[in-house]
C-alpha cells in the first residue's frame, strides 16, 4: 500500500508544504548565485552593491526560515502519520500551513519592495534589507516583522498537530513504547517551541510595536540576545530533521537496520536538553555581557558535541550493518557494497560526510578564544553552508527523492539527473566552502557586497585571494546547478502521469537493539522539558535580567533608517 | 539499557574530546590570559554619542595617553566609518605598548577588527565595547567593519598604524 493511498489527506499536506519549500528554494538559490558572482566580482551587473543586501536578505530568509520550515512540516507530518498510522489532524495542520504561507508573503513582499525601490506602504518605506538576523536598530517594514512571528506562529501550530496524533495514539497504546521516529518528531518540537520563545518575544513584544512607532526605542544588546538564545537552536531544528532521516531511513537505504533505538533516542533527548542554553557562545565578542556567561555557554556547547558524535557512530554502524547483509566485507572494503547508485542514499550519505566537516569548523567556532580569529569572517557562511546548506539542504532533496513519489504515487523521473544532482551538490560545495573557510582566515569579512578597502588590501594565508574568488564563484555556479537539477527531477516527477509500481515504501525493519531495551524514562518528555529550563535559566536568567534591570528599553535606540 | 561495547568505547573517547576541549580553553583564560570582551566598558547613550554630548572622551575620539606604557584608543563607529582610523584618518599607536581599545557606536551595530589579530569586537549600540593588546610587530594592520550596517557597509574599513616605540610621537596625542 503507497502512503498516498493509505493516507491521501496528509499525503496532499505534505504535498503543498514540499511545494513552497521547493519554490522558496529556487527563489533562494536564485538569489544565492547572483550573490556569489557579485562578491567575487565575477559578473557584477545584475545588482549594484547597495542593492546586495536585500538579495542577501532574501536568501537568508527563504532558505533558512521558509526552505527549512516548510520541508520540515511536510517531513514531520509524513513522519507522523506513517508511525503513529494515523492521518493528521487536518483543521488544525491546514491552518498551520496558512498561516506560515501569508507569513512567507508578507516577509517576501517587504524584501522584493526593496528592490523595486522602496515605495511607502502603510507610512512606511517597503523594504527589509535587514538581513536574515534583523538586528534593532536597523529597521524593516513592519509586514517583515509580522511575516516572520506568523511563520513562527504556524509552526507552532503545526507541531501542536503532532501532539495531538501522539495523544489520540497514546490513548489507544497505553503500554506501548512511543514509536522512534514520532518521539523525533516531538522532542524535536519541543524543543522549537522551548527556543522560539527568544524570538517571538522580541519580535511581538519589542520589534513590531517599535517598527510601528507604538515605542520609540528598543535595547539593541536585549533584541540581539533574544535572537541569538533562538538563533543557536535554530540551527538544531534543521539537523535533528536530518538526524531522523539518517536515523530511521538511511539504514533501510542500504539494506539493514537501525543499531540502537535507545541511543538514538537518548541523542534526541541530549538535543532537547543542550540546544537553546548555548546562545551565547554567537555573542563571546559583544560588549556588555560578563565573561562568566560566555564560559557557560561554551561549555554547553561543547557537550553539545557528544549527541552529534554519538550519531556519527550509530549511523556508520548501521549503514556498515546494511553493506555486509549486502555481501560487503573487509575493514573498509564493505563501502563499496553500498547503494551508491541510489540518488536518495547517496545524497544522504554525502549530506553527512560533508557535516562532518561542518562539525570540526564548528567546534572551531566554538572554542572561546580561537572564535576571535574567524568571528564575522568569511570562514562563518563556509562552516553553515556546511551544516543547513548541505547536511539539511541536501539531505532534504535528497530524501525527497524517496519520498516524493510516496506521497504522489508517481515514480520518480529523470533517475539519471537525480543521481548526478547529490555528487554536483558535493563538489560545488567543497570547492565554495573550502575557499571561504580559508578567506576566514586571511580576515575577509562575511556580509559585505565589495570586500575590498582603500586604506589596505587583504593577503591569503593559503593560496591567493583571486584563488579563493574564483573557487566560491564556481562552487556558487555548481551549487545553483545542483539546484536547478533538483527542481527539474521534482518538476517532471510531480507532473507525470501515475502509473506502474512504485520501488520506495515506507516500511520500516525493526533495529537491532530495540526501544524495549531503552529505559521508559527516556518518553518521560515533561521531565526533560523541566530540565532544559532549568539549564535555561541559569545559562540566562541572571544576564537577562541584569539587562531589563535598568528597563527594557534602556540603552535604547531608535529605528534607523527612521 | 543495553550499551554495545564499541559504543561505551566511542562514548568515552567522545567525552574525553570535549572536555579536552574545555581544557584548553579554559587554560587560554587563566593560563595564558585571553581575555574575553565583556561588559567591563560599561553603557552609554548611542545619541548622546551622534550629537558629541556624551560627556565622554567619545565626544572627541582619538588617542589618549595614560602613561608611558599604557594608550587608549577611543573611536566612534558609525555609518559608514570609524572615526578615528577610516580614509586618511588612521589609528596610529606605538608598537610594544599596552593599548586599549575603547569603540562604541553612533548609530547601529557594527564590527571592529583588526585583519589578522585577536582585535575582534562586535560594536552595539548603548554599549562600549573594551579590548586590550599590545602589539608586537609595527607595520599598517587592516581595519574592518565586519557587522552589516547598512547599504554602504562594503565601504567602511580604516587603517591601524603601529609605530616603533622609539618613533612614536606622543607630542600629537592628548594626555
Amino acid at each position: 500500500m503507497v502512503f498516498v493511498d493509505s493516507y491521501p489527506k496528509t499525503s496532499k499536506l505534505v504535498r503543498s508544504e514540499f511545494l513552497v519549500a521547493f519554490a522558496a528554494l529556487g527563489l533562494g538559490a536564485l538569489f544565492g548565485i547572483v550573490q556569489a558572482l557579485h562578491r567575487t566580482g565575477l559578473f557584477r551587473g545584475f545588482v549594484s552593491s547597495a542593492d546586495y543586501y536585500t538579495l542577501l536578505t532574501g536568501h537568508g530568509v527563504l532558505l533558512a526560515l521558509v526552505f527549512t520550515t516548510f520541508f520540515i512540516a511536510g517531513l514531520f507530518a509524513w513522519a507522523t502519520t506513517n508511525s503513529l498510522e494515523r492521518e493528521l489532524p487536518q483543521r488544525l495542520s491546514w491552518s498551520a500551513f496558512w498561516l506560515m504561507l501569508t507569513g512567507t508573503v508578507l516577509a517576501a513582499v517587504a524584501i522584493i519592495g526593496g528592490i523595486v525601490g522602496a515605495p511607502t506602504v502603510f507610512g512606511h518605506d517597503l523594504q527589509a534589507d535587514v538581513l536574515f538576523t534583523f538586528y534593532a536598530p536597523m529597521k524593516a517594514h513592519p509586514a517583515f516583522y509580522v511575516g516572520a512571528a506568523l511563520i513562527i506562529v504556524g509552526s507552532w501550530l503545526a507541531g501542536l498537530a503532532y501532539f495531538k496524533s501522539l495523544w489520540d495514539w497514546r490513548s489507544e497504546n497505553p503500554d506501548e513504547r512511543i514509536p522512534l521516529r514520532a518521539f523525533m518528531v516531538v522532542t524535536t518540537m519541543l524543543m522549537w517551541y522551548i527556543s522560539t520563545i527568544g524570538v517571538a518575544v522580541e519580535v511581538v513584544a519589542l520589534l513590531i510595536p517599535w517598527s510601528l512607532g507604538l515605542i520609540q526605542s528598543v535595547d539593541p544588546l536585549l533584541t540581539r540576545t533574544l535572537f541569538w538564545y533562538f538563533g543557536h537552536p535554530v540551527v538544531y531544528f534543521w539537523l535533528m530533521p536530518a538526524y531522523l532521516v539518517w536515523y530511521t531511513v538511511l539504514p533501510k537505504l542500504a539494506g539493514g537496520r537501525l543499531f540502537s533505538d535507545p541511543l538514538a533516542r537518548v541523542v534526541f533527548v541530549l538535543f532537547l536538553l543542550l540546544s537553546t542554553p548555548v546562545g551565547f557562545h554567537h555573542q563571546y565578542v559583544d560588549p556588555g555581557i560578563p565573561e562568566g556567561f560566555k564560559f557557560i555557554a561554551m561549555t554547553n556547547t561543547m557537550f553539545l558535541l557528544l549527541p552529534s558524535l554519538l550519531t556519527a557512530f550509530t549511523v556508520v554502524a548501521s549503514i556498515e550493518h546494511g553493506a555486509r547483509q549486502r555481501g560487503g566485507e573487509g575493514y573498509f572494503g564493505w563501502l563499496r557494497s553500498l547503494p551508491w547508485g541510489d540518488p536518495a542514499f547517496a545524497g544522504c550519505m554525502l549530506a553527512g560526510l560533508m557535516f562532518a566537516a561542518g562539525g570540526f569548523s564548528g567546534m572551531i567556532n566554538a572554542g572561546m578564544n580561537i572564535n576571535y580569529l574567524i568571528h564575522n569572517t568569511l570562514w562563518v557562511p563556509g562552516h553553515f553552508h556546511l551544516t543547513v546548506g548541505t547536511a539539511f539542504a541536501l539531505t532534504a532533496m535528497a530524501i525527497s527523492y524517496w519520498l516524493v513519489p510516496q506521497i504522489t504515487g508517481k515514480r520518480l523521473r529523470q533517475r539519471t539527473v537525480a543521481l548526478a544532482q547529490p555528487y554536483v551538490w558535493f563538489v560545488g560545495m567543497a570547492l565554495m566552502s573550502n575557499a571561504m573557510h580559508r578567506a576566514g582566515l586571511a580576515g575577509i569579512p562575511r556580509r559585505t557586497a565589495e570586500p575590498n578597502y582603500d586604506e589596505f588590501a587583504f593577503e591569503g594565508l593559503v593560496g591567493t585571494v583571486g584563488e579563493m574568488r574564483l573557487q566560491i564563484a564556481i562552487g556558487g555556479l555548481l551549487l545553483f546547478l545542483g539546484a536547478a537539477m533538483f527542481l527539474f527531477v521534482m518538476a517532471e516527477t510531480w507532473l507525470a502521469h501515475r502509473g506502474g509500481t512504485l520501488s520506495v515504501n515506507s516500511e520500516f525493519p525493526d533495529p537491532l537493539s530495540g526501544p524495549e531495551h531503552s529505559p521508559r524514562i527516556l518518553d518521560n518528555y515533561k521531565l526533560w522539558t523541566a530540565i532544559a529550563l532549568v539549564l535555561i535559566v541559569i545559562a540566562y536568567g541572571p544576564p537577562l535580567a541584569s539587562m531589563v534591570a535598568d528597563g527594557i528599553a534602556v540603552p535604547g535606540s531608535p529605528p534607523i533608517p527612521v | 539499557m543495553q550499551v554495545h561495547n564499541f559504543e561505551k568505547i566511542w562514548l568515552g573517547a567522545a567525552i574525553l574530546l570535549i572536555v579536552g576541549f574545555i581544557a584548553t580553553i579554559s587554560y587560554g583564560t587563566v593560563g595564558a590570559g585571553i581575555q574575553m570582551v565583556d561588559d567591563s566598558g560599561g553603557q552609554i547613550s548611542a545619541q548622546a554619542v551622534q550629537n558629541g554630548e556624551s560627556g565622554t572622551q567619545f565626544d572627541d575620539p582619538g588617542v589618549v595617553r595614560q602613561n608611558d606604557s599604557h594608550y587608549v584608543v577611543y573611536v566612534v563607529a558609525q555609518q559608514f566609518q570609524f572615526v578615528p582610523g577610516s580614509g586618511d584618518n588612521p589609528i596610529r599607536i606605538p608598537a610594544d605598548t599596552r593599548v586599549t581599545f575603547r569603540v562604541t557606536s553612533a548609530d547601529v551595530l557594527h564590527g571592529f577588527s583588526i585583519v589578522e589579530t585577536n582585535v575582534n569586537t562586535m560594536v552595539i549600540p548603548g554599549q562600549v565595547a573594551e579590548v586590550t593588546v599590545r602589539f608586537d610587530e609595527p607595520g599598517t594592520y587592516g581595519l574592518v567593519c565586519h557587522e552589516y550596517c547598512g547599504a554602504a557597509h562594503h565601504t567602511m574599513g580604516g587603517s591601524v598604524e603601529v609605530v616603533p616605540r622609539s618613533q612614536y610621537d606622543y607630542q600629537e596625542v592628548s594626555d
